[in-house]
């Protein structure tokens, strides 16, 4: 029996059903891919040396972490990871929490996908019952997390996403805190460095079609006038634009002596070879979001080079005492040998600290109850940590333990993240 | 203005000859089995990741990892044809539209088993240093996948008209019965109708990944806008198809570059929507309705 084809009759019937199931197969990946990835890496109490303090043995607390584990920026979730469990294997190693208790980390991947985080966040809380959960890197995902955060009252300690709408937002009481950067300081910090160090009196705002765009585009706008910097254009972009060249010549047109970038990676590094298209040397002044995936590989090395940008801490040159037992313990843990092998550094500060942060204010509220543990947050004591030492970190007016004076401008050499030589 | 959109004018070219390959791939199986492998997109990213995987992660050469990544591109599809198609097809059940979109979620799925996740740059001196035309800085490769595409399609006018096998492929198309019955083997020619459809998504993933970069969901929106592209060019013919993937290409290029990012697919999927009211036929439907 021979195959013999249907004469075809359903031109318009396949067009329609073929636009369905086509429009369906891509929410479908989106599903499939939520559920299909490993559902989860439950680090079990890590194992220690029964050296120093009694270890933690009793029941253990967990923590929650939604980031990227996948995707694009899948960097950013494995650094943050390696952070949170040096961080966890000290505390633990030190008696653990609450008297006794190990911490334990439940991860979920975001995928970068808000409905995801959000699900993943609700999940945690519900099914695993941790007492706080961490962010990743993408300020869209941690923004939707708001919500189910405050419903639940549960702490969210922010470690990388910047979005000021995530520490300062309109929730009474506010759950959200965070050890990273605040993308109103740092849109101020690029602005007067576009300013006092490129001497640029005209900028250029290229940013993500996003909400994390929206939130620097509001803070750029806001800063520019305190340095009489006028913003001649703004332009945005997404994720899979090839080709800016067009928003970028008007940019030009419009006599922009430096562009204020805000992307992640992979669209950070098409911006920047749209500038290699239009030969335009200008120089480019970055928010974070670039160093959370493979940037140097995907914009190309040299212009990879050109571009100046923010982080919270640089594992390059002297090192506090804190910071060579991190060095020490990355390398034990994951064989770091050395601050080049780091990647996506400020994943792994930012949560180094905000990890021995959540404990002291566990231990301090005595409870992994919500509400009391929120209020804990503003008694810490003093704590010296990786990027500085924190003196009430945190006070109902302010959720963010980092400011101004902690960030620091760096650019890359080959793939590593190193200090701007002033 | 005017002068700023010729760059815009060639990126979208060079897009939209991707569109017009992938696109001519749904029209050849259509053409002779009235059935589409709707894992197109998936199949787009099948090659980059291969051609990544050899040349880059394994050091293969290119002239050796190029024809190797289309080799296993062309046997993948007549492999779904016989499994994923052919059941479905043979029973006269549309059911194979849902199997193919199915098995290119399974691709995409596995590749971020295998592949990996994150996106790879594919390093290409042809994507590295832009040349100047007419004054704009255009990457030589985006002038070679226009020049590459009009080959592919010449190459398919070619063997459609004058080779024995392309009377067959014709044959096939106007009336498999009667093809049949003169002993034409159309199982045969539906399986390398499948492959050669497939091997067209694979060189488009091949050309483009050096511009796209290479992730396992690159082919998704590819494949969906191809899908596109055939429709308005009306399924009829593959220079109708070709045309309407450079000017889809065309239209959502300069919508970004006019409009601002935003409206890239805005405008572009608008167009579609426009074209398929006035032309539910599309651009190139009806007269050639038959020809392949």
């Amino acid at each position: 029996m021979a195959f013999i084809p249907q004469r075809r009759t359903i031109r318009r019937r396949v067009f329609i059903q073929g636009l369905a199931g086509l429009g369906s197969a891509i929410a479908l990946a989106q599903l499939t891919s939520c559920t299909g990835s490993e559902p989860s890496a439950v680090d079990s109490a890590p194992e220690s040396d029964a050296s120093a303090v009694a270890d933690a043995t009793g029941e253990p607390v967990k923590l929650g972490l939604v980031a990227a584990i996948t995707g694009p920026s899948a960097l950013s979730g494995e650094s943050i990871t390696r952070g949170l469990e040096v961080a966890i294997d000290e505390i633990n190693a030190n008696g653990g929490v609450m008297g006794g208790r190990p911490l334990e980390l439940v991860i979920r991947d975001d995928e970068s996908t808000p409905a995801k985080g959000v699900a993943a966040a609700r999940e945690l809380i519900e099914q695993e019952d941790v007492a706080v959960v961490f962010g990743g890197l993408d300020s869209p995902v941690s923004l939707a997390m708001l919500e189910v955060i405050h419903e639940l009252e549960t702490p969210y300690m922010g470690v990388w996403a910047a979005a000021t709408g995530i520490t300062r937002n309109d929730y009474e009481p506010n759950y959200a805190f965070r050890v990273s950067a605040n993308d109103n300081i740092v849109d101020n910090f690029l602005m007067r460095y576009a300013n006092q160090e490129k001497n640029a009196s005209k900028v250029g705002l290229v940013l993500i079609n996003n909400p994390w765009g929206e939130s620097n585009q509001k803070g750029f706008e806001e800063w520019a006038s305190e340095y009489s910097v006028e913003i001649v254009g703004i332009e945005k972009f997404n994720d899979a634009d090839t080709d800016i060249s067009a928003q970028l010549t008007r940019l030009k047109d419009a006599g922009a002596e430096t562009l204020l970038l805000v992307a992640n990676a992979a669209p950070g590094a098409q911006m920047m070879k749209s500038l290699t298209r239009l030969d335009w040397d200008v120089p480019v002044v970055s928010h974070w979001g670039i160093s959370g995936g493979r940037f140097p590989e995907l914009a190309g090395q040299e212009a990879a080079d050109k571009v100046t940008f923010v982080q919270t801490y640089s594992f390059y040159g002297d090192q506090s005492p804190a910071g060579q037992q991190v060095l020490s313990a990355l390398d034990e843990k994951y064989g770091l040998a050395g601050p080049e092998d780091i990647l996506a550094p400020v994943g792994t500060a930012n949560s180094y600290d905000a990890m021995h942060l959540v404990a002291l204010a566990l231990t301090q509220a005595g409870s992994t109850d919500g509400p009391t543990l929120r209020e804990a947050f503003y008694n810490l004591p003093t704590y010296e940590g990786l990027i500085k030492t924190y003196n009430q970190p945190f006070t109902p007016e302010d959720q963010d333990a980092l400011g101004e004076d902690d960030y620091i401008l760096v650019q890359w050499e080959g793939d590593k993240i190193v200090p701007v030589v002033p | 203005m005017g002068a700023l959109m010729w760059p815009q004018i060639l990126s979208g070219v060079a897009i939209g000859s991707m569109y017009g390959l992938i696109a001519v791939g749904f029209q050849i199986t259509y053409a002779v089995s009235n059935t589409m492998n709707f894992s197109q997109g998936a199949f787009v990213m099948v090659g980059a990741v291969l051609c990544y995987s050899f040349n880059i992660t394994w050091g293969l050469p290119v002239w050796l990892a190029v024809p190797l990544t289309l080799l296993i591109c062309a046997a993948l599809g007549v492999a779904v044809e016989r499994w994923v198609v052919r059941p479905f097809a043979r029973n006269g059940s549309n059911a194979w539209l849902l199997s193919t979109i199915a098995l290119g979620i399974i691709a995409e799925n596995l590749a971020m088993v295998t592949f990996g996740k994150e996106v790879r740059g594919y390093p290409s001196p042809l994507a590295e240093a832009p040349i100047s035309v007419l004054g704009f800085g255009v990457f030589p490769l985006e002038l070679l996948i226009p020049v590459v595409g009009l080959l592919v399609a010449i190459a398919l006018r070619v063997l459609f008209t004058q080779t024995l096998m392309g009377k067959k492929f014709q044959a096939v198309s106007e009336n498999p019965e009667t093809a049949q019955i003169v002993g034409v083997s159309v199982r045969r020619l539906v399986a390398l109708s499948f492959g050669l459809s497939t091997v067209m998504a694979g060189l488009a993933g091949m050309l483009i990944a050096p511009i796209t970069n290479v992730s396992a969901t690159m082919g998704t929106l590819l494949g969906l806008k191809a899908f596109a592209a055939a429709i308005i060019g009306g399924l009829g013919n593959p220079w109708g198809v070709m045309v309407a993937g450079v000017g889809y290409g065309v239209v959502e290029s300069l919508a970004a570059g006019l409009f601002g990012g935003s409206y890239r697919e805005i405008v572009g999927f608008a167009v579609v929507i426009g074209v398929l009211a006035l032309r539910p036929n599309g651009l190139f439907g009806r007269a050639q309705i038959e020809k392949v």
